[in-house]
């Protein structure tokens, strides 16, 4: 694989896709600590927010140590050189929240639908295009659930909303280089020129390098990861392992790798409630397609009610859940418990 | 009884029709006209046949005769944005307006939950909320009336067939209504509304989840009683709304899950989010017209 030359822009998750793992308990003060590290390192682009996005504050997807707003305006006011984001799923957050994370200083905005229902991000995308130098991003999540044509189809309503930039998000963990190939370059071949194509990985079959490189050489060029993998799942794409790997290839991104190791380390790591690793659940959501953030909704539920978290997880794919369904997992919980005579 | 309301219908669509057939088999309502904006609608060819009389050029099509019709009580199918406008017409001509889209002009009604004190004020426009809200509100109000909930949080989950085009164009203003709906009938001091989208084939059955959070420890033999309760009342209506698991009690987090078949008139039966929505309006409708009928409330212009 020869990408020498590439230049691409990577976009650090730990300050909110690292929301998950850490139960959307990241304080204020550790978020600027981290954020101020990785500008440090010149990260260019980091994304902040409740692990479900603005809005994302609730009984289903937990409550967050502190609120989008506190998060957003006390990073936001230290960067010097590094960007934030603001991720947010129509049906959760609205476009209030997106006035408000404008307000707050971001530059990015992400609009996150499932694969399938581009069209609901109309509302958020065509508000977004209309702030003059606000990065608009449209993120299709479960992108392994639609074959490639289907998807571009989608990923092409984003942009004629008014998306700058369209996302192949692999939700689950769940995508093959191979996958992740096809989907990029058809993308590349029909969406506008100008039009930037991003990749966001979770590393469940670790595959979030490998997976992150078939999207570079197919035509991605911003890449989603988190420093030491901190993320749903098991983790998003390893950035500083990332790093290290463009290097080695000749691919630009702009970033300190000696800085980045040094926060994933010693800054990152630390955080961790749990080793952030491919255990058998976090397998399992790769292997059966499952949204990533569901793992400790499955491992909690399995635990009340007796149960195998693995064949929640099971189950959940099977049926073909989506994101945002978190209400879903205590609810089989109960059935499978029922169904077991517990 | 064979004295019944003339109704109308504006919105031919996939709601229209399925209320449509819902308003037939009433004892209480007839529906009269049915108003569309698109000559050569299904929806329209389907009024007609059924005797209806139809117009192709909205409200303004129905408004010179719907008086000398008899038309009473007006039900809105269309969208938010035409809604106002077409709720002062039909108000203007002495007909009751039951919005069935999200414009919320009106207070709001959610049948088991407010309808006597909707009908009581006599308002001359009742809003239906949202088909979240309409799946949802009961059970937040089940456990508001035993004690007081700090916060009302649902999730309504609904199959990408069931979503139309209306609702995914401005899909905050679920959330929003939705929310506001959870507060103002469903009695929570805040509320919260989320809604996911799942495409999965065959299509799922509307879900629904409902986190309260009370303010003090909940008091679990009411609270399951009173949701009980609930449930049977919205079960006069909408036969297939039924209670899947709980009410779990946690700490005090109450969870109910629900799960929302529909009749099947028009609309398939997984898309119970849009049969409780023409089930309530229809319900309302009734209500209404007990009302006129006793000779209790006469509608006329504001």
């Amino acid at each position: 694989m020869n990408l020498s030359g590439k230049k691409i822009t990577v976009h650090d998750m730990c300050l909110r896709d690292g929301m998950h793992p850490k139960q959307h308990q990241i304080t204020v003060e550790q978020m600027v600590t981290i954020a101020k590290a990785m500008d440090e390192a010149g990260i260019p682009l980091i994304e902040v927010t409740h692990g479900d996005g603005l809005g994302g504050a609730s009984v289903n997807y937990g409550f967050p140590a502190a609120s989008d707003e506190e998060y957003l305006t006390a990073v936001c006011r230290e960067m010097k050189n590094t960007k934030v984001s603001a991720l947010l799923l129509p049906g959760i957050g609205t476009v209030d929240h997106l006035k408000m994370a404008v307000d707050c200083g971001i530059s990015t905005i992400r609009v996150a639908t499932h694969c399938t229902e581009a069209d609901v991000s109309e509302q958020h995308l065509t508000m977004a295009a209309k702030y003059d130098g606000l990065d608009t991003v449209g993120f299709l999540m479960m992108a392994h659930m639609i074959g490639p044509e289907e998807l571009v189809a989608q990923l092409k309503m984003m942009e004629d909303f008014g998306a700058n930039c369209v996302y192949i998000t692999d939700s689950a963990g769940y995508m093959l280089p191979d996958h992740v190939t096809e989907r990029v370059a058809l993308a590349r071949a029909e969406l506008r020129p100008e039009t930037e194509l991003g990749f966001h990985g979770h590393h469940n079959m670790a595959m979030g390098i490998a997976n992150s490189l078939a999207a570079v050489e197919a035509g991605a060029n911003r890449i989603d990861g988190s420093l030491a993998g901190l993320g749903a799942g098991a983790g998003n794409t390893p950035l500083e392992v990332f790093l290290a790997v463009c290097d080695r290839m000749g691919v630009e991104t702009g970033v300190n790798l000696f800085k980045a190791m040094d926060v994933a380390e010693d800054l990152i790591v630390p955080l961790m409630d749990h080793p952030i690793r491919i255990d058998r659940d976090a397998l399992t959501l790769g292997y059966a397609g499952v949204y990533s953030s569901f793992l400790l909704f499955a491992k909690r539920s399995a635990e009340k009610y007796g149960l195998s978290s693995r064949d929640i997880l099971v189950e959940l794919g099977r049926r073909k859940t989506v994101g945002g369904q978190e209400d879903m997992i205590e609810d089989l919980a109960l059935d499978m418990a029922k169904a077991r005579g517990l | 009884m064979s004295k019944k309301v003339k109704a109308a219908i504006i919105g031919p669509g996939n709601i229209g029709t399925d209320l449509l057939m819902k308003a037939m088999r009433s004892e209480l309502i007839e529906p009269v006209w049915m108003v569309g904006v698109v000559a050569d609608s299904p929806g329209l060819a389907r009024a007609a046949e059924a005797g209806l009389k139809t117009t192709a050029e909205g409200v303004d099509g129905m408004l010179p005769t719907m008086r000398a019709d008899g038309v009473q009580i007006c039900f809105d199918a269309t969208s938010a944005y035409v809604h106002a406008e077409n709720s002062r017409k039909v108000n203007e001509q002495g007909a009751v307006m039951i919005d069935l889209t999200p414009a919320a002009i009106g207070p709001f009604c959610v049948p088991p939950v407010n309808l006597a004190q909707a009908v009581d004020a006599k308002a001359m426009n009742v809003n239906m909320v949202t088909c979240g809200g309409q799946a949802t509100i009961p059970m937040v109000a089940a456990v508001s009336r035993v004690q007081a909930v700090s916060y009302g949080e649902i999730v309504a989950t609904v199959s990408s067939k069931s979503a139309g085009p209306g609702t995914r164009k401005n899909i905050d203003e679920f959330t929003r209504t939705t929310a506001s709906g959870i507060e103002k009938v469903g009695g929570a001091k805040s509320g919260k509304a989320i809604i996911v989208i799942n495409p999965a084939e065959p299509p799922l059955i509307m879900r629904d989840t409902i986190h309260c959070l009370t303010e003090d420890e909940p008091d679990q033999a009411a609270i399951t009683k009173s949701v009980h309760e609930m449930v049977a009342e919205v079960q006069k209506y909408v036969p297939g709304y039924v209670l899947k698991n709980g009410p779990v009690f946690d700490g005090k987090r109450v969870s109910i899950y629900m799960e929302v078949e529909g009749l099947g008139d028009f609309l398939p039966k997984y898309a119970g989010n849009l049969d409780i929505m023409t089930a309530a309006g229809l319900r309302t409708a009734e209500m209404y017209a007990q009302e006129i009928l006793a000779g209790n409330f006469v509608p006329t212009a504001a």
